[in-house]
């Protein structure tokens, strides 16, 4: 009986949005009297943080400070269309939308700040603070409270703007395949350090090591919350789960968690991420999508690894300890 | 732990935000954290009622007959929905994009296609009470042939299981979703090795924290408030509607917020009978899985089955590649029709092959039908490409990092679906993780770009 360590890897790219026949996403951006701006979607927040992202997209954008912006989705009576939040579309389609609706109600902004400062509406900067200014003379500046302010009871303006972002539509050829499926790829590289014991079969994951390439992070802490969570639910894909043990047959289906495995907090590797940025032409911000992608690499890694370790080859999924040891079986 | 590292790209221009970029907490956390977050479960109505299945316990059979009475004697018993009571009780997701057959019923007619379909839905003022009264329906079947194994499926002596008569999804007119690019005989004459390798993949549960599920309220104005976890709101208003033959401005769909998805919340199920139940008994009515139903019912990421036939030369470049995909779709095909599409625009994966051949098929079988999980159509075929890059590897001697590194796709490079690859970062990433590892690559493959 004996542990043995085994290193494995994998290399992946992966797909940002699917042209479901046609998938558009709108938003709509305003600003109240007293200079906070609103931003109505029907976009999904499933826990991945979307309304975070489109926060600081719309900040950004407008140039106002992220705290006065606040994201309202989830309401179809009152929220522009949105496809979903599925195919690692939701960053790049929705923050396309708000750019393109923030953009129209910044123009809106800066025009009546003009007026108030008595200067062309292309000399003025945001700050990012709540002022705009004219450039290169800060002191020559008004506030973006009191810009709100006097659009409503000053001058009866509405500070507004819509977005929509389209992928069109796109129809396979039904002889070759030929198609555009997608905006952009983002990449990863995975290494997958374990131990195998050949008396038991199991697999310890004690390590990954990955490289993310995400056209850009517009939070590069829920990017790495992305990556860890996906690492546990692509380890678990590899090593644990299945809703069918004798699979393709359907019998003896878990049922709870008992009987349907996943890795819990011991059983989560140390983790070392590194992500890089080749911005996307076609993104918010140059976005590609890290929603998927994180829980690929994972099982191709770990096989890999495990036939470094001990020298048997899985080729299905999920590599339980049974088949390691029958594997170990047959090789001897 | 993580750190963002500069690389050089081209489009990488020195660029000044002041919120983009910024690791800011995220909105809703600290409900997410303490168990404040409010979703659809959380939402209180008065005169709220419960919607139950029964279920088939068999894989394949015909209703003989269905006797309801010792549920309707139950006490708390409202009212049960059967096939007759959907207005439109065949679907499929993308009919909305013009995209068929239809071939899901949304509560089973005649024939039940796997075990756990639903023959009918029983609304009672409690849980304990609807479960009771689901209990005391009385059904007779009649057991078909059932069949599970994709392979087995499409011979052609298999028991055909779906409406429209093939126990595949028609890609135009075809049997699969095809990939035609090159000259794939001739890659494998060229070649120096051939590589063939079979793989399978499971299925597996999306297991959100929160369970899939919809309440439904009538409002005093004859509309009605779908509070839902759905994935995509207007796309399942949309199908609502249709189903249930309600217009689209009667329906006003709550949501926006949920316990996690992973693609198991895109199809709408819960929410078509919710609907119904409240048009038909005008009562708020509450259809969620249980933890048992989400693992046994619910959507799965579909198993997978795969043979790659590789031809390569001897210095590690991939000439030719012929890969064969079956994707299990279950009883009723949801999504997993477009994951077979997207697997197909994924056959070389990120690398260069010059000829590739694939024929990827979206097959019915009488299991617990399949749809759309995180990876979609690409996470099985990872496991299966980068298994097959390490074999390949192994067996014409070339440094597994080499091998992906020549082979790696570059802006510019053809891919096989014929759309030119931009944007790359490929060798970027490989290169930065031998970094971490502290796997000193050899100069010429340090010295390799994805661009020009």
């Amino acid at each position: 009986m004996a542990k043995h360590f085994g290193r494995g890897m994998a290399a992946i790219s992966y797909p940002t949005g699917m042209n479901l026949g046609g998938d558009p996403t709108g938003a709509l951006v305003y600003a109240t009297s007293s200079g906070e701006f609103k931003v109505t979607l029907s976009s999904v927040d499933l826990g991945q943080g979307l309304r975070t992202v489109a926060r600081q997209i719309a900040a950004e954008t407008l140039g106002v400070p992220l705290e006065t912006v606040n994201i309202q989705t989830g309401d179809t009576d009152t929220g522009p269309h949105c496809h979903g939040s599925f195919a690692s579309r939701g960053t790049h389609r929705m923050g396309n939308a708000v750019i393109a609706a923030a953009k129209e109600a910044r123009d809106v902004m800066l025009s009546i700040a003009a007026d108030m400062l008595e200067v062309d509406a292309e000399d003025l900067e945001t700050d990012g603070e709540g002022r705009i200014h004219v450039a290169g003379a800060p002191d020559k500046s008004v506030s973006v409270t009191d810009v709100c302010l006097n659009g409503h009871f000053g001058i009866g303006k509405t500070i507004s703007g819509r977005g929509m972002y389209l992928k069109e539509f796109n129809t396979p050829d039904p002889e070759t395949g030929a198609m555009d499926p997608d905006d952009g790829h983002a990449h990863a590289c995975c290494v997958a350090e374990i131990e195998v014991d050949d008396e038991t079969g199991i697999v310890d994951v004690k390590k990954f090591y990955s490289t993310y390439e995400v056209g850009r992070a517009i939070n590069p802490a829920l990017v790495d919350q992305q990556i860890i969570g996906g690492a546990w639910m692509g380890m678990s894909y590899a090593l644990f789960e299945t809703t069918s043990p004798y699979n393709p047959t359907p019998d003896h289906a878990p049922a709870d968690f008992t009987e349907y495995l996943m890795p819990h907090a011991a059983e989560v590797p140390e983790m070392e991420n590194i992500v890089i940025e080749r911005p996307n032409p076609t993104g918010p911000y140059g976005v590609k999508g890290v929603g998927e992608m994180v829980s690929n690499a994972q099982s191709p890694a770990i096989a890999n690894a495990i036939y470094d370790a001990i020298g048997v080859r899985i080729t299905s999924l999920p590599i339980t300890p049974e088949k390691i040891l029958d594997a170990l079986d047959a090789k001897a | 732990m993580y750190r963002k590292k500069h690389v050089e790209f081209p489009e990488n221009t020195p660029q000044s935000f002041h919120a983009v970029g910024e690791p800011v907490t995220r909105v809703g956390i600290e409900g997410n954290v303490t168990g404040g977050l409010k979703l659809t479960e959380d939402y209180a109505f008065n005169g709220l009622t419960h919607l139950t299945m029964v279920r088939s316990p068999h894989h394949h059979a015909k209703i003989v007959s269905m006797d309801l009475s010792g549920a309707e004697a139950t006490p708390g018993f409202i009212r049960a929905l059967t096939a007759k009571d959907v207005p439109n009780n065949i679907i499929t997701p993308m009919q909305l994009i013009g995209i068929g057959p239809k071939d899901e019923r949304i509560i089973a007619q005649d024939v039940v296609r796997y075990k756990g379909e639903g023959l009918a839905a029983i609304i009672a003022e409690t849980p304990e009470a609807a479960a009771e009264a689901a209990s005391k329906v009385k059904v007779e079947y009649e057991e078909l042939p059932a069949v599970f194994d994709v392979e087995e499926a499409l011979k052609d002596d298999a028991p055909i299981i779906t409406l429209h008569g093939k126990n595949y999804f028609p890609y135009e007119d075809h049997h699969c979703r095809r990939i035609r690019f090159g000259d794939v005989e001739q890659g494998f004459a060229e070649a120096d090795v051939i590589v063939e390798q079979r793989y399978d993949t499971g299925p597996v549960e999306h297991v959100p924290m929160e369970v899939t599920g919809t309440i439904c309220e009538p409002t005093a104005d004859g509309r009605f408030n779908v509070y839902t976890n759905t994935q995509g709101l207007f796309f399942i208003l949309a199908l609502s509607s249709y189903v249930c033959d309600i217009p689209p401005h009667k329906l006003r769909f709550l949501g926006g917020v949920t316990g996690g998805g992973f693609g198991g919340k895109v199809d709408g199920v819960t929410e078509y009978l919710a609907i119904l139940g409240a048009h038909l008994t005008g009562r708020p009515v509450k259809y969620f899985y249980s933890r048992q139903e989400e693992m046994q019912i619910s959507s799965t990421r579909a198993g997978w089955r795969f043979y790659i036939k590789d031809g390569v030369k001897n210095d590690g470049r991939i000439v030719a590649r012929k890969l064969v995909g079956y994707a299990n779709c279950g009883a009723y095909n949801r999504l997993v029709n477009y994951g077979v599409t997207k697997g197909a625009a994924h056959v070389p994966g990120p690398y260069t092959i010059p000829n590739v051949y694939a024929d990827m098929h979206c097959v019915y079988t009488n299991r617990q039908p399949a749809s759309a999980m995180r990876g979609f159509g690409v996470t099985m075929m990872d496991f299966a490409i980068e298994s097959q890059m390490d074999i390949i590897a192994e067996k014409i001697g070339v440094d597994p990092w080499r091998l992906r590194l020549i082979n790696a796709y570059k802006d510019g490079d053809m891919k096989a679906h014929r759309k030119e690859a931009e944007g790359t970062a490929l060798i970027e990433v490989i290169q930065e993780t031998a970094a971490a590892i502290g796997y000193d690559l050899p100069e010429d493959l340090k010295a390799l770009k994805s661009y020009a």
